[in-house]
């Protein structure tokens, strides 16, 4: 149970059972937290809080071990393991920051990071940027609207394994169409896959099929841009694009914040299409973090080695929700809410 | 950010029907008339896309019904010549593909009923019982959503290693049973809802929470449920990193992995016309359970757009 102590740091720390005197002792924060209605100041709870307390504590009790055990031990855990020598076999030795100073001078994890990096500047944003184009052609209501959005949201079901295996053919300079289309112009065929200059581009492309989710929640943003606005705006005679800019953009900042995390936290992990497709390759061009972090831990033996890659992509994601918070605070609106 | 957003969230959940409605049929988003123009625009946007989507799905299809020799062909065939339809009769024998199905829908089937009950209980832990602090732990649910799974890897590696489950279903299940995250949230801002009156009216005349909870707000909130149900499948269905390190042998494998293992053997002679007819077999359970769940996979991300 230390564990979820430490997880419900300011909630009341208790099992689903105890005695009214832990209660008594336990009553601070319960009722300084003032959701039972306000009432401020140290009391007693009250017999039916007793009651809720206990009771609301026995359903949530699933999540407080989930919590513990698949949260708060592999955090923990990481980060001791991530100070060690393991290799799963032996039993870790101690060896101070040595991992972390080994990421900061390994020229794999050097690769590894800019291939990240680079993905994730270019997927992210032309993903932002398909799926709101898709949102506002669907927002419109042409006859047919029903049928693209059905059809253009199927391909984000394809499993990425699955996606994974139809670009390889899609591709291949032998059985593919793509190699076709670009000697159109001229383009010598390639093997895209197999040229370092294209491995990653192939996958960022790849990525755009499932566009289809983050243009379904852009489209539910949309739907909460109060009409009258645009009513008013017409009325003063604002252009279209005048429109877009002042109204639509600024209201949609909240679901443009939703889809950047996601997306960002998406392509922090890319994983599957370069394990599948291209095994890192060529020449380390599709070898990403995750892809790095998975061959030290799993192929390597290097667990803690391994454990610090992943303590650091988790330091690295915390500070960046941390930036696009603090960006957020500044250009999200969420002055107007809808109706 | 977190708790105001919640309610523009169950607001949201209001206006997702309208997705569907039709009194602003033909009309703007604005209410106002499309002009041709724009709404060609719109087409031609959605088309082009659609397209582009198309393609590499098309591209499977013919490749799966093509035989080897067109398939070897160079330049590659736009249609196929000849429909060669017993690629999927062999895809399914030149590798354990049933195997791997049977175990992909057993490991899938469990975590959809797994995920639906702890999940609803504890949102109804969350939204419908009014415990002193219960909204200071949900802000923990919510940072969870933030913990990217990498650092939760080795961990849980070792623990189920540890535990003698390497190589069973065991780790790939059994998280399902524990509740937490998007799921908890989702069902909690919807049953959040649920008339108070009538929680209460229920207490008044005895019922227990518990079943409360079954027979008055389950029911009610089964649009919900239905929607993680389905986020479950889908997320289950096309797990890849789960199996790749906890499944070792083939008669255990899932289909993700199964596939991968059948390509990287035949890497000299991979039969790519069998790969896509697999692939597709792959993706045909998805496309099924799509089209008859297909407005809760709307409004179920429409939902889930504003945290």
């Amino acid at each position: 149970m230390s564990a979820s102590n430490a997880v419900a740091a300011d909630t009341p720390r208790t099992g689903t059972s105890g005695s009214a005197a832990d209660l008594t002792a336990r009553s601070g924060p319960g009722a300084r937290d003032g959701t039972t209605g306000g009432r401020s100041g140290k009391r007693k709870l009250t017999g039916r809080e007793k009651r809720n307390l206990r009771v609301g504590l026995l359903f949530i009790s699933p999540w407080i071990i989930g919590v513990a055990v698949f949260v708060v031990y592999p955090l923990v855990y990481s980060f001791v393991i991530s100070l060690t020598q393991y290799s799963g076999m032996q039993s870790p030795t101690f060896i101070g920051f040595q991992n972390y100073i080994a990421a900061f001078v390994d020229p794999l994890l050097h690769t590894a990071v800019g291939n990240t990096v680079y993905y994730m500047l270019l997927a992210v944003p032309i993903g932002l940027v398909v799926a709101l184009l898709l949102a506002l052609a669907m927002n419109r209501n042409v006859r047919e609207v029903a049928l693209y959005r059905t059809l253009l949201y199927l391909p984000s079901l394809i499993p990425m394994f699955a996606l994974s295996f139809i670009f390889i053919v899609f591709v291949n300079p032998q059985y593919g169409i793509v190699n076709q289309f670009l000697g159109l112009f001229g383009m010598p065929a390639t093997n895209l896959l197999g040229d370092p200059r294209y491995a990653k581009i192939v996958m960022i492309v790849m990525a755009q099929l499932g566009a289809g989710n983050a243009a379904l929640i852009y489209l539910a943003g949309l739907r909460n841009i109060p009409e009258t606005l645009y009513e008013a705006a017409r009325i003063d005679g604002a252009s279209r694009f005048r429109q877009f800019f002042a109204i639509t953009v600024p209201l949609l900042t909240p679901t443009i914040l939703f889809n950047l995390i996601t997306g960002v936290s998406g392509a922090m992990m890319v994983f599957t299409e370069a394990f599948i497709m291209t095994d890192g390759g060529p020449d380390n061009s599709t070898l990403f973090y995750m892809l790095y972090l998975w061959r030290n831990a799993f192929s390597y033996g290097q667990l803690g080695f391994a454990s610090a890659l992943a303590v650091l992509l988790f330091l690295f994601g915390m500070l960046l929700a941390g930036l696009i918070y603090w960006l957020s605070r500044r250009f999200v609106n969420y002055d107007v809410s809808a109706g | 950010m977190a708790l105001n957003t919640l309610d523009s969230g169950t607001k949201n959940l209001g206006n997702a029907p309208k997705l569907k409605s039709r009194s602003n049929y033909g009309r703007n988003a604005d209410g106002s008339r499309p002009t041709a123009v724009s709404a060609w625009i719109s087409r031609l946007v959605m088309l082009v896309v659609l397209v582009l989507f198309s393609l590499p799905v098309y591209w499977m299809i013919i490749s799966a019904l093509k035989t080897p020799e067109e398939l070897a062909q160079f330049p590659p065939t736009l249609f196929p010549t000849e429909l060669r339809w017993e690629n999927f009769s062999d895809a399914v024998t030149v590798m354990p593909f049933w195997t791997f199905f049977r175990n992909s829908a057993i490991i899938t089937i469990s975590v959809v009923v797994f995920s639906v009950i702890s999940n609803f209980i504890v949102a109804y832990g969350f939204a419908c019982i009014e415990w002193p602090g219960r909204n200071k732990v949900f802000f923990i649910v919510l940072a969870t959503l933030f913990l990217p799974f990498p650092v939760t890897l080795i961990p849980m590696f070792d623990m189920w290693a540890g535990l003698g489950f390497v190589n069973t279903w065991v780790p790939l299940i059994a998280p399902a049973l524990f509740a937490g995250g998007f799921f908890t949230f989702l069902l909690r801002q919807f049953m959040l809802q649920t008339p108070r009156d009538m929680l209460d009216a229920a207490r008044v005349d005895g019922a227990s929470e518990w079943s409360i909870a079954w027979r008055i707000v389950f029911p009610t909130a089964r649009p919900a449920v239905t929607v993680i149900a389905i986020f479950a499948a889908v997320g289950t269905w096309n797990d890849f990193m789960g199996p790749l390190i906890y499944l070792q042998d083939e008669d255990k494998q899932t289909l993700s992995i199964g596939m991968e293992v059948f390509r990287s053997v035949n890497s000299q002679d991979v039969q790519f016309n069998l790969l896509m007819a697999a692939s597709f077999l792959v993706l045909l359970p998805l496309v099924i359970l799509f089209f008859i769940f297909q407005r809760y996979f709307v409004s179920g991300i429409t939902l889930g757009g504003f945290k």
